[in-house]
């Protein structure tokens, strides 16, 4: 059962005060997008084996959704941070190249190896 | 014959009698006695039978490991079954009774098994009952059905009398086991200052160093125990508790310890068990050892013990397993044995060590004893079926050949010992074999890490490996000060106390006793006593193919009974390897899974039974609904009326009258589950064109409109009338249950998409109380009531106003979902209840009716209008419901826009919403398909329709449904058929779903 | 309004500690940016009481105001009073950005007075946070879950807190509350 630190409030949130909420960091496509680019967006999900960026809200707390980016094997935790943002921040992507250098997600990449 | 012994026992109180039954036969125990010391203290060996064959099973064990001696326990609502003997307390008026045997524990039919054995191996299960087939139903179940569970069910009827609780609880140190270990780091932990919490599954503290005896600091272990115990009380930061067992250590340093309040003591104040959710930041296992027994022909014969557990039964309890005890070993530490036994009186006829150079410095004290030493020797067989009667002695190198028959009523074994690292590898922590001590053992650098990818827990002493005082004090020390200083606690100088170290000889693996037995022995040597899993039987499985140590253990059932293999583990894999020709470490063993022993039901489900089972929402009129008699149905958590039956008064019958009077005079809804939300801010109006189908940003100020909202995949997901409060402010109500849910979906959307947008949202639903006044008198009793005014021109349909009725701030929206002349009136929660007093004497002169649930069901279906969750199931589109004139064209986006536009939405063959008219007047079964001609690929009829709502209708007097049709709209006047459960058919006419004034000009006056 | 009721009206228990439904109270949730010198102001002004920080209740007089997150605060003030600090605070806000609402009767609110560590004991039994006195006590404000509905709770002084919940809950928390501070069922676990 994890614990995530909640960016918003400050608590060391127990999980069962949390909803999670998937992968984080999609990009939302509406009317004009290509059946594809569409398709990609409601159903094709990243669910890698290592490193991952996910959507949770601290719902039986502050309310607010955050993101965290986690391992999803071993369940280490590189940080949480704000949800009003696109991609990771360079302080959450630099802890993960701490951890797990040469890390990729995506399109991102986490070392300049 | 086992018996209490005249002296002796440091955890009984001889001068506190507790009486208890076994079998209906009335017995005594000493408090501090267990259940296990207390039977064997009255000579009760046997206490079971083994799950397949039926043998006799006697204790084996003292503590947690004990495979056999499972027990009924309790009676009436306390009965429970598959209480381990050996580790529940005894309290006075016990009443106990055996298990898995018919008609009785001496004479069993099951035990016929036995005689079969041989037709019984492993895999027999899997291999009998698939052949032939119609065996299964008549021949094969009934017999597995019959010897299938362990112990019997408590009454289906009875309820547990006990309570139950859950406890959260925050520490920096959390340790496990309170033996010398466990108090020695508890002690290097607290002394920093670190919160700590040292839990103990027994009821005592020292573990089983007070009864191995050795001297801590120059004090006896006993003193040493109770020093550290006071030391422990006297620090503030340091929680203690007995009696608490570490279930499970799970991700995030989070453990469940099990606390066993009063299962020595029913009755008494406050819960039976408490589950501690624990989140700990470091995690130190004290978890101790476990003896493994040997595998010898009829080591599960009734007498047959573990030495530890022997040893444990003089020393703690006072009790005697037998009279003449022969022990046989592979290591030093069951010397220990024979001295306890020959110290307290009692005959050691011979020490059978399979080491060929024997023990050390134990075994010459056996020797000065003048008890005699046979190195080398084993044991060949035991005699005796429901009690030992003697042993068949052998060289340990051999093949068996019987080199002398010794009787005696008891043998003490010790295959070594295996540290208990279950709740070390629960979370991902790793062993190493260690090939001297032939076990596994934590690994250190592979342990399991917490969130923040570190390791959070640390074995100790026993549980780590070590066996010596000396070593598992300074492993304690070290692991208690490490993990202090993981959590920023800074330990200070002080060293671990000095113990005296013994010089033991190195233990030599026996895994077949003797060596080279053949099959017959092999048979009758057990490795798993509760499941009947035999050495031949893991040699059989690595025969027909099982490498894996997972595959082998569910093919053989080896270890999957309720002791988790806690004696067999190890001892079959060995078997196993050896079968396979690979050394043990490639084995491997198999998952350690929580909790260490079984837990109650009870004490998982805490205070959730009963009333607080689950949440139940009440509006503020529940009570006034209770007290009318009304029929309560749950909608998602809400409670709310179903109807409200007069005494004599069927349900429909009542449903019927509460419909005729809204539609002729006047009835009253209590509508406050009804979710609401206020929205606001300068871009509200943008968002909530996003949010709904409609254009709602042009909705004037003043005006209600009804909205649609749906998922990203653009699925309807719930529906309300939206009111525009104020030029930067609308209020959005929700379906019952809906509130939740939709306030999510767009706090979502505004926290993780449009961030930038100036929005706020709050959910008020509970804020108000709202009432349906519906029907042709609704003006009359608002005008009655006084204070707004809400006639026709100054409150016209799909308007709102507010202002003060009946000296009660309320909010008043003329809107509809009955089709009658209708009111819904917001008042604040804490007036409600004043509120509907007010109408109920106001509308006294019309005959005022309050109506349920289903009322407002069959009235929006006589209006034709769809309900969520009815005509929506998740997959059904607006578009399918007809509800193309509440989705705006002029928007570019809205949630579920693009969606609605991919190929399947568009299919024209999507089923579409129609009213379905009975040919007969009769009510259409709810979910009824309607069929059509030919069967689909899987052979199933085809189906072209499927009934959403159906309803007798009062106001029309006959059937009326909602549908979803192939092609519906299409094909108005059709007849179809469908058919229902009892294979008769159904005929309705696809017709206008509006049945009750088309026009709308009840509701428009 | 005299005929205003509570969901319990006025229900009370005696255990571990006293639990006792505590009556109607005054509640304005405001939505805005709790970092903005306007709210910081507005909420002086409207209340009394200084801005609380994160997780933190504030208060003075009869007013109390509490972090709900870093966009949300509540107010808390007589009964009768709500609506008139929901139009204060708009008059105060007029022309920034926020929404601010009455959601008094919106609420439930216990009061438990007693031994403090029995106290947080009872709340440690039902919801999964710190409740030890290094980790929470008066002047904080914890917004969780309570078994299965959320709630919030403070310490207006040792030996007393307030637990909030829905009004439909009520019945639900009321039966929580008073099951977790049951005779006999003491753990002993914040006691000193």
């Amino acid at each position: 059962m994890l614990i995530l630190h909640c960016p918003y409030c400050g608590v060391m949130a127990d999980e069962t005060e949390l909803h999670g909420g998937g992968e984080a960091h999609l990009t939302r496509h509406g009317p004009g997008s290509s059946d594809e680019e569409f398709h990609d967006y409601l159903f094709a999900k990243e669910n890698p084996r290592g490193v991952h960026f996910e959507r949770w809200r601290h719902v039986n707390g502050c309310g607010k959704w955050f993101h965290a980016a986690r391992d999803t094997a071993t369940l280490e935790v590189f940080g949480t941070y704000s949800a009003q943002t696109t991609e990771p921040p360079q302080a959450i992507r630099d802890a993960i190249t701490a951890r797990r250098p040469g890390w990729t997600w995506r399109h991102l990449a986490g070392s300049a190896k | 014959m086992s018996t209490r012994l005249a002296t002796g026992g440091r955890l009984i109180d001889r001068s506190r009698l507790q009486s208890f039954t076994f079998n209906g036969a009335r017995m005594t125990g000493f408090a501090g006695d267990t259940l296990a010391s207390a039977l064997l203290a009255n000579d009760r060996m046997m206490l079971g039978r083994s799950f397949k064959y039926h043998r006799p099973r006697g204790l084996v064990a003292s503590g947690a490991e004990e495979p056999n001696a499972l027990v009924g326990l309790g009676h009436g609502a306390r009965f429970e079954p598959n209480q381990r003997a050996t580790t529940t307390e005894l309290f006075d008026g016990a009443q106990m009774i055996s298990q898995n045997h018919w008609p009785s524990l001496e004479y069993d039919i099951g035990a016929v098994n036995q005689a079969f054995a041989r037709f019984l191996p492993a895999g027999f299960y899997y291999k009998m009952f698939l052949f032939p087939r119609v065996f299964w139903k008549h021949v094969y179940e009934p017999f597995v059905r019959q010897s299938a569970g362990l112990g019997k069910a408590p009454d289906a009827e009875t309820r547990d009398a006990d309570t139950y609780e859950h406890f959260y609880a925050y520490t920096d140190v959390l340790v496990i086991g309170g033996g010398v270990a466990g108090l020695q780091a508890a002690l290097a932990a607290g002394r920093t200052g670190a919160r700590v919490l040292l839990i103990e599954q027994t009821p005592h503290w020292g573990g089983r160093a007070p009864v191995d005896g050795g001297e801590v600091a120059d004090q006896p272990v006993d003193d040493f125990v109770n020093q550290c115990v006071a030391d422990l009380e006297a620090m503030p930061n340091v929680t203690l508790r007995t009696r608490c067992m570490g279930a499970g250590v799970y991700d995030h340093g989070y453990v469940l310890g099990y606390e066993r309040i009063s299962d020595h003591a029913p009755g008494m104040d406050g819960p039976r068990h408490r589950l501690w959710r624990i989140r700990a930041r470091q995690v130190v296992t004290a978890t101790g050892a476990i003896e493994r027994p040997l595998s010898f022909a009829g080591n599960d014969v009734p007498g047959v013990m573990l030495a530890s557990g022997l040893r444990d039964y003089v020393v703690n309890w006072g009790v005697s397993a037998g009279d003449r005890t022969v022990v046989v070993t592979n290591n030093d530490d069951a010397y220990r044995t024979a001295i306890a036994l020959r110290h307290a009186g009692l005959e050691v006829p011979v020490i059978l060590d399979a080491r060929a150079a024997g023990g050390g410095a134990l075994a010459d004290a056996a020797r000065e004893l003048g008890i005699r030493v046979e190195n080398g020797k084993g044991i060949a067989r035991v005699t005796g079926s429901k009690r030992v009667t003697g042993v068949a002695i052998c060289a340990q190198a051999g093949e068996g050949a019987v080199l002398e028959e010794v009787p005696c009523d008891a043998v003490a074994m010790s295959g070594g010992w295996s540290p208990v690292v279950h709740l070390w590898s629960h979370c991902g922590g790793k062993l190493t074999w260690d090939e001297g001590s032939a076990m596994f053992r934590p690994d250190a650098d592979r342990a399991p890490t917490g969130h923040d990818g570190a390791p959070f827990v640390t074995a100790c002493g026993a549980a780590n490996g070590e066996f010596d005082l000396a070593a598992i004090l300074k492993d304690a020390h070290a692991a208690g000060q490490a993990a202090a200083r993981a959590t920023g606690h800074k330990p200070g100088r002080k060293a671990a106390p000095k113990a005296q170290a013994g010089e033991e000889a190195p233990l030599e693996p026996v895994w077949l006793m003797p060596q080279g037995a053949g099959i017959k022995l092999r048979m009758k040597a057990w490795l798993d006593y509760q499941n009947d899993v035999k050495v031949s039987d893991v040699q059989l499985a690595a025969r027909e193919g099982y490498e894996s140590v997972e595959h082998t253990k569910r093919y053989t059932t080896l270890g999957m009974a309720t002791d988790q293999g806690k004696l067999s583990n190890i001892n079959g894999l060995a078997i196993l390897s050896d079968a396979l020709g690979q050394p043990i470490p490639q084995t491997g063993t198999t998952t350690f899974r929580p909790p260490y022993t079984p837990i109650s039901f009870g004490a998982i489900a805490g205070e959730a039974r009963g009333p607080l089972f689950q949440p139940i929402r009440r509006t503020p009129i529940h009570d006034w609904h209770e007290a009318q008699g009304a029929y309560m149905e749950p909608v998602g958590q809400w409670q709310r009326p179903y109807c409200f039956p007069q005494p004599g008064e069927s349900h429909d019958d009542a449903v019927a009258r509460e419909i005729r009077a809204t539609r002729d005079s006047l009835g009253l809804l209590d509508a406050s589950t009804l979710g609401k939300l206020i929205v606001k801010g300068p871009d509200a109006g943008r968002f909530m064109d996003m949010m709904y189908t409609n254009m709602m940003s042009t909705l004037a100020v003043g005006k209600c409109r009804y909205g649609l909202m749906c998922s990203e995949n653009g699925f309807l997901m719930d529906d309300g009338v939206v009111a525009r409060l104020s030029d930067d402010t609308w209020l959005c109500h929700t379906t019952t249950g809906g509130a939740e849910r939709v306030h999510a979906h767009m706090e979502e959307f505004l926290q993780t998409e449009w961030w930038d947008w100036q929005v706020y949202v709050v959910n008020v639903t509970e804020q108000y109380a709202q009432f349906g006044v519906v029907g042709p008198n609704a003006r009359k009793v608002l005008e009655k009531l006084g204070g707004v005014d809400v006639s026709k021109e100054a409150l016209a349909f799909m308007q709102w106003t507010e202002g003060t009725l009946a000296g009660v701030d309320s909010r008043i929206f003329r809107i509809s979902f009955s089709g009658e002349l209708s009111y819904e009136i917001a008042v604040p929660a804490s007036m409600g209840r004043a509120f509907w007093d007010r109408l109920l004497t106001a509308g006294k002169e019309y005959g005022v009716t309050p109506y349920g649930t289903e009322a407002l069901h069959v009235m929006r279906a006589e209006k034709g209008f769809i309900m969520i969750g009815d005509e929506t199931d998740g997959t059904v589109i607006p578009q399918d419901l007809g509800l193309n004139w509440a989705i705006s064209k002029k928007k570019d986006d809205y949630i579920g826009k693009r969606a609605q536009a991919r190929s399947h939405m568009v299919d024209p063959d999507r089923w579409k919403l129609v009213g379905l008219e009975t040919l007969d007047g009769s009510v259409l079964p709810d979910g009824a398909y309607a069929v059509g001609e030919g069967v689909n690929a899987n052979g199933q009829r085809v189906v072209q329709g499927r009934v959403t709502s159906t309803y007798h209708s009062p106001t029309l007097d006959r059937g009326i449904a909602m549908g979803l049709v192939l092609h519906g709209p299409d094909r108005m006047g059709e007849v179809l058929e469908f058919p229902r459960l009892d294979g008769s058919v159904v005929q309705a006419r696809l017709v206008d779903q509006v049945w009750y004034d088309k026009d709308g000009d009840k509701q428009n006056v | 309004m005299s005929e205003a009721a509570s969901a319990l009206d006025g229900a009370s228990f005696e255990g571990l500690v006293r639990v006792a439904d505590a009556g109607l109270r005054g509640m304005v949730t405001l939505r805005g940016d709790l970092g903005a010198d306007a709210l910081h102001a507005a909420v002086k002004q409207v209340s009394g009481c200084d801005m609380p920080g994160q997780r933190k209740i504030t208060a003075a007089g009869d007013s109390a105001v509490a972090w709900m997150a870093p966009d949300e605060a509540l107010l808390l003030c007589p009964h009768g009073q709500a609506d008139a600090t929901c139009a204060a605070l708009a008059r105060a806000l007029d022309g920034v950005h926020h929404l601010a609402v009455n959601v008094s009767d919106a609420r439930a609110t216990f009061a438990l007075e007693g031994d403090d560590g029995a106290l947080r004991e009872v709340l440690a039994k039902l919801a999964p946070a710190d409740l030890s006195a290094e980790a929470f006590g008066p002047g904080d404000f914890r917004r969780t879950r309570l078994a299965q509905v959320p709630g919030a709770f403070w310490m207006p002084r040792q030996g007393a807190a307030r637990v909030i919940c829905f009004r439909s809950v009520a019945q639900y928390m009321f039966d929580l509350l008073t099951t977790a501070a049951a005779k006999g069922s003491g753990v002993g676990y914040f006691q000193a």
